[in-house]
């Protein structure tokens, strides 16, 4: 039986929806400032974040008010508490992606202080994550969600690696490289915390779909 | 510990079944609800327990149903002293029409509570259990009929409290209440499973997630999910449970 509640539902999936892919065009906007050292297309994120963060809000106040007024309970339920998480990550997201412009305009004057190589793959990492992240929401797929949460650890992998090779190869041995090397650390960081708001939104999904607590308990993944 | 246990309880009204391999636990002590949708066999359930079905022709029944180290549906149970034990109360307050006081003494005189003074004493614990004794102390002798619906149905408890029941069942309690008597009768239930173990049927499924601790739903005669409200209300196992309570059913 259709009820209207169902289709205040969908209106509000697609409201989700509409800020995943926000949030996904800002970590690649922000990755494509820095491979072309684009201070425009930096500018253009940072000043596109005021929408995304007036999307939040308004996600927040609908999700409240279908609790209020429909008292919902076990999958509706679930689905409206993981809705308001999800809207909250994904604001997170759009907030590290204008983090790493910003950091692109601290560096986009400066001399290149090396290929840029693990970074875009860490963008590809966290850009893939997201997306597979927010897919499984959408088809409820508790298989892709859980392979967003396993793929994690692959992030923290390539983040330490950029990491040591920025504190060793070049700030340790040149300290005239740090105005260069720290901005590029951070940007690994700020992809790194991507990373993990997208696991949360797994970890999220997995608990709407099944009413189980993964978060905290990878164990209970397998 | 569990207060009453069915095991594969089956109830016939001539050769309809109402109930079907009904397997339940009701743990001592605590609020349990039974949901589910009308015609569904809650009320039928209830009635079990304290043997009123017995009152309407061509019931049978089947199976056991504990409670009070016995078989209370076997035929050789004193029913006087087991609706002592496990008193009821209905949608509609009934209390009878005489006053307040001989409303609540009137369980203990038939079960022979003697002096007079431990009768005013009967009186005025079980009206103070229910939150009335304030409100009504200089009024003990004024015609119960006259209070209002919710004091009617605190008095009907207080009447079962007087004759110190250990179980106490609610049919459709708040039904006949406002949102605001309801919300006060619901917080009485709660200071009363400190004391007594308290199992209601209602159609108001928030008035379930509210109140109880747990929850069986009820469909066509069947238990389908018994388990903590929390988890009926956040998780159900069963698809059936599911659609029942997000308004899917039917």
């Amino acid at each position: 039986m259709q009820r209207h509640f169902d289709d205040e539902l969908e209106d509000l999936r697609k409201d989700i929806l509409k800020m995943a892919v926000l949030a996904q065009e800002a970590i690649f906007k922000s990755t494509e400032a820095l491979k072309a050292r684009d201070k425009i297309i930096a500018k253009e994120l940072i000043d596109a974040d005021d929408k995304i963060d007036e999307l939040e809000l308004l996600i927040d106040e609908k999700c409240i008010d279908l609790i209020a007024r429909y008292q919902p309970m076990a999958k509706d339920l679930r689905l409206l508490t993981t809705g308001m998480k999800l809207n909250a990550e994904l604001e997170r997201i759009a907030d590290l992606a204008v983090d790493i412009a910003q950091r692109v305009l601290e560096l986009a004057d400066k001399p290149l202080l090396k290929p840029l190589i693990d970074i875009p793959k860490l963008s590809t990492i966290a850009q893939d994550m997201v997306r597979d992240c927010i897919d499984a929401f959408v088809k409820k797929d508790i298989a892709l969600a859980k392979k967003v949460v396993l793929s994690d650890s692959e992030a923290d992998k390539l983040r330490n690696l950029v990491q040591d090779e920025l504190i060793n190869d070049y700030m340790i041995k040149d300290t005239k490289t740090v105005s260069r090397a720290v901005p590029l650390l951070l940007i690994a960081r700020h992809l790194e915390r991507i990373c993990d708001h997208a696991t949360n939104i797994a970890e999220d999904v997995v608990y709407m779909v099944e009413g189980k607590v993964v978060k905290h308990h990878l164990e209970e993944l397998t | 510990m569990d207060k009453i246990i069915t095991r594969n309880l089956n109830l016939w009204y001539g050769d309809f079944q109402a109930l079907k391999d009904v397997n339940a636990c009701f743990p001592e002590q605590k609020i349990t609800a039974i949901i589910g949708p009308s015609g569904c066999g809650k009320s039928t359930l209830l009635r079990v327990f304290n043997r009123m079905n017995d009152l309407i022709e061509g019931v049978r029944i089947t199976g056991a149903v504990e409670a009070f180290g016995m078989n209370i549906i076997e035929p050789q149970v004193d029913l006087v002293t087991l609706r002592k034990k496990i008193g009821m109360v209905f949608q509609r307050p009934n209390p009878f029409p005489l006053s307040i006081y001989e409303n609540i003494v009137f369980g203990p005189r038939v079960h022979h509570f003697r002096e007079r003074d431990s009768l005013d004493e009967v009186v005025e614990n079980s009206l103070k259990a229910v939150l009335l004794w304030d409100e009504l102390k200089d009024k003990l002798k004024k015609l119960a009929l006259g209070l209002s619906l919710e004091q009617k149905q605190r008095l009907c408890i207080a009447r079962l409290i007087a004759v110190k029941p250990d179980i106490l069942l609610m049919d459709e309690p708040c039904s006949a209440l406002d949102p605001q008597a309801t919300g006060r009768i619901e917080e009485l239930m709660r200071e009363l499973k400190n004391n007594y173990t308290i199992i209601i049927v209602t159609h108001n499924m928030q008035q379930a997630a509210r109140v109880s601790d747990d929850t069986g739903f009820m469909l066509l005669g069947e238990l389908v999910e018994f388990a903590r409200t929390d988890d009926i209300f956040t998780r159900p196992k069963d698809k059936r449970t599911e659609d029942y309570i997000t308004g899917r059913y039917g």
